[in-house]
């Protein structure tokens, strides 16, 4: 990484640490919201943008996340060991929800995923002894974490950005390992990938794995942000809500899914002066982006950036490409 | 170590009521480089895809140092020693020529954990820039492979076959649609590694000329049936290849 980039860093956290000081409570929130669905979202990235496997199940992993969590900390057991486990059932239930994208891919996947959301769906409204049903669970607790509460949303926030930088922190690590490059292999040609040796299975069903134990990370931050879950809370809406950041944000690129987030969730915000044209202007803004950059903002952005960067290299480039 | 380092017996491949592969056997020996000759569908790439385990023979086996190959998935074959190339371009477009490259070895060292907490580039990435230096694509080294031209892509996927320091390589028309220049070029490229390395290949070309300068052996088939094999001298003057290709 270079000076620049480490510098952009340090002014990013700086912001996202000074962000919600002075805000009222409905900011702090909806900071909060975003920097939460930016932790599943970046995992949806790691399964959609860099390996390549369609899934429509996010918000479901949110959803065990969530609901893992509440039941352990409203039977009085520390949010920390709830959420180890609600992060290891999403790698586990992951792990097999990507046993099918071995067989099938694209909008079969898709098909796939969609029906296991649906599923658990109806399992969390039908099995009201253990979930509460459509009424849902509330009053779970604000962790105390080594002695700190959690309990006013300024705390709650900063124990947020602090599992958001920890879980973007564990994405770089995974994405610039030799792991990463075998996701990203996986998604451009997977059989040239098996001829060189890669796991061709192992690899996919890791995709799934890992990008659901994000999913399952942001639903137990879940529990105790909102204090009320329900099953609608993670039906196949918010899925598509979760694929919408990844792909508008730039699907593939590391940022992608925290803009994305951002956008999602703030532009509602930001065009609600248009009443009832909201969605159609939101709708339109979506349709024109994917058509003119398939890469999201942040393609857009890189392609706007190769337009403007001196010509000098390409046509370098093309003397050595004559050269052979 | 045997003399044989690939041994292919009685291979078939029925595709419906299409023999792409009828009844094929041939041995390779350890350091040669063995041309795979034959008119366009007469079952070359069926062949290699049997071998490799991308396609499941109808009939018959393979003997890779001996040991069977029989329901070996493609990518244990890579771990061991086995590269290969497809007739299609299948390089990674989206990665650098560098990442490409990596990839190719990457599988190859250490562990599953140890490719998720050791380094980036599984420390490869000096054997990786010898190999690229090696086919002289150091120009390209961080342009993504998808915008290479063709020939400059053939390149580099033959480099990825050799990342792994393959025991022996199977190049399925490594020279189409390559110009005068790199085909020659690729043909010294070949010719020294086999040199260098021992590398053993075995080659499918249409290019006459390249196969009949590059091989020290080769086996002709036609119709899925093999039917000739020898020098490159007593092929080419074989009047069941000459009629072969006639389309006697
Ligand atoms: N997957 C497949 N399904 C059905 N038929 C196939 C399949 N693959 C190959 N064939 C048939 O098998 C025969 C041999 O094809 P193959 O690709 O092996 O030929 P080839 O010798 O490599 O030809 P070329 O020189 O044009 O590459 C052809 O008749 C082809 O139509
Ligand atoms: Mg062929």
């Amino acid at each position: 990484m270079n000076p620049f980039k480490l510098l952009l860093l340090a002014v990013g956290l700086v912001a996202l640490f000074v962000a919600p000081i002075g805000q009222g409570n409905y900011i702090i929130y909806t900071l909060n919201s975003w920097l939460l669905f930016s932790i599943a979202a970046m995992g949806l990235n790691l399964t959609l943008g860099y390996a390549g496997q369609v899934s429509l199940a996010q918000a479901g992993f949110m959803g065990i996340g969530a609901y893992v969590t509440a039941l352990m900390t409203l039977a009085g057991i520390h949010w920390i060991f709830a959420a180890v486990l609600a992060i290891s059932s999403c790698f586990l239930v992951g792990l097999m929800l990507g046993y099918p994208a071995l067989r099938v891919q694209h909008h079969f996947l898709a098909f796939v995923t969609l029906a296991f959301n649906t599923l658990l769906f109806l399992v969390l409204r039908n099995e009201e002894e253990m979930t509460g049903g459509s009424l849902g669970l509330v009053g779970m607790p604000r962790p105390d974490i080594f002695g700190l509460s959690t309990g006013g949303n300024l705390q709650f926030y900063y124990f947020t950005l602090v599992c958001f930088v920890c879980a973007a922190g564990v994405m770089w690590w995974i994405l610039r390992s030799p792991w990463g490059r075998a996701f990203m292999a996986l998604r451009e040609n997977p059989i040239r990938a098996e001829s060189l040796g890669l796991k061709v299975r192992r690899q996919t069903l890791l995709a799934f794995a890992i990008g659901s134990a994000f999913g399952g990370l942001a639903g137990a931050i879940q529990a105790p942000l909102v204090q009320f879950i329900e099953p609608h809370s993670f039906g196949l809406i918010h899925s598509l809500k979760l694929l919408l950041m990844v792909v508008v944000g730039g699907s593939g690129f590391f940022f992608g899914p925290m803009l994305g987030a951002a956008v999602v969730i703030l532009l509602p915000e930001v065009l609600r002066f248009t009443e009832g044209y909201y969605l159609i202007i939101y709708s339109a803004l979506v349709i024109v982006l994917m058509a003119y950059s398939p890469g999201g903002l942040i393609g857009l952005g890189q392609k706007l950036f190769d337009k403007f960067r001196p010509k000098q290299q390409a046509r370098h480039d093309l003397k050595q490409g004559v050269q052979l | 170590m045997t003399e044989t380092i690939l041994s292919v017996h009685n291979i078939s491949k029925q595709f419906g009521g299409i023999h792409a592969v009828s009844n094929v056997s041939f041995d390779v020996k350890r350091g040669e480089i063995l041309g795979l000759i034959g008119p366009n569908g007469s079952g070359k790439s069926t062949l290699f895809n049997c071998i490799l385990g991308q396609l499941k023979p109808s009939a018959g086996h393979c003997e890779i140092d001996g040991r069977p190959t029989d329901g070996v998935r493609p990518a244990d074959l890579s771990l061991m020693g086995v590269g290969r190339t497809f007739q299609q371009l299948s390089v990674f477009p989206k990665m650098t020529v560098l990442d490409n490259v990596l990839l190719s070895g990457q599988e190859h060292e250490g562990s599953m954990l140890s490719r998720l907490f050791g380094p980036g580039d599984a420390g490869l990435t000096k054997k990786a820039e010898q190999l690229i230096e090696f086919f002289r694509l150091t120009p390209y080294r961080d342009t993504e492979a998808g915008s290479l031209s063709y020939g400059q892509q053939k390149l580099v996927d033959a480099a990825m076959a050799f990342m792994a320091g393959p025991g022996i390589v199977l190049l399925d028309e490594p020279a189409g649609g390559v110009n005068l220049t790199m085909l020659t070029h690729l043909k010294d490229r070949l010719m020294t590694y086999n040199r260098e390395h021992g590398t053993t290949f075995v080659v499918i070309e249409h290019n006459m000329e390249f196969v009949m300068s590059l091989c020290t052996r080769i086996i002709v088939l036609a119709e899925g049936e093999l039917i000739a094999e020898g020098t490159p001298e007593e092929v080419r003057s074989n009047q069941t290849v000459i009629d072969a290709y006639l389309g006697g």
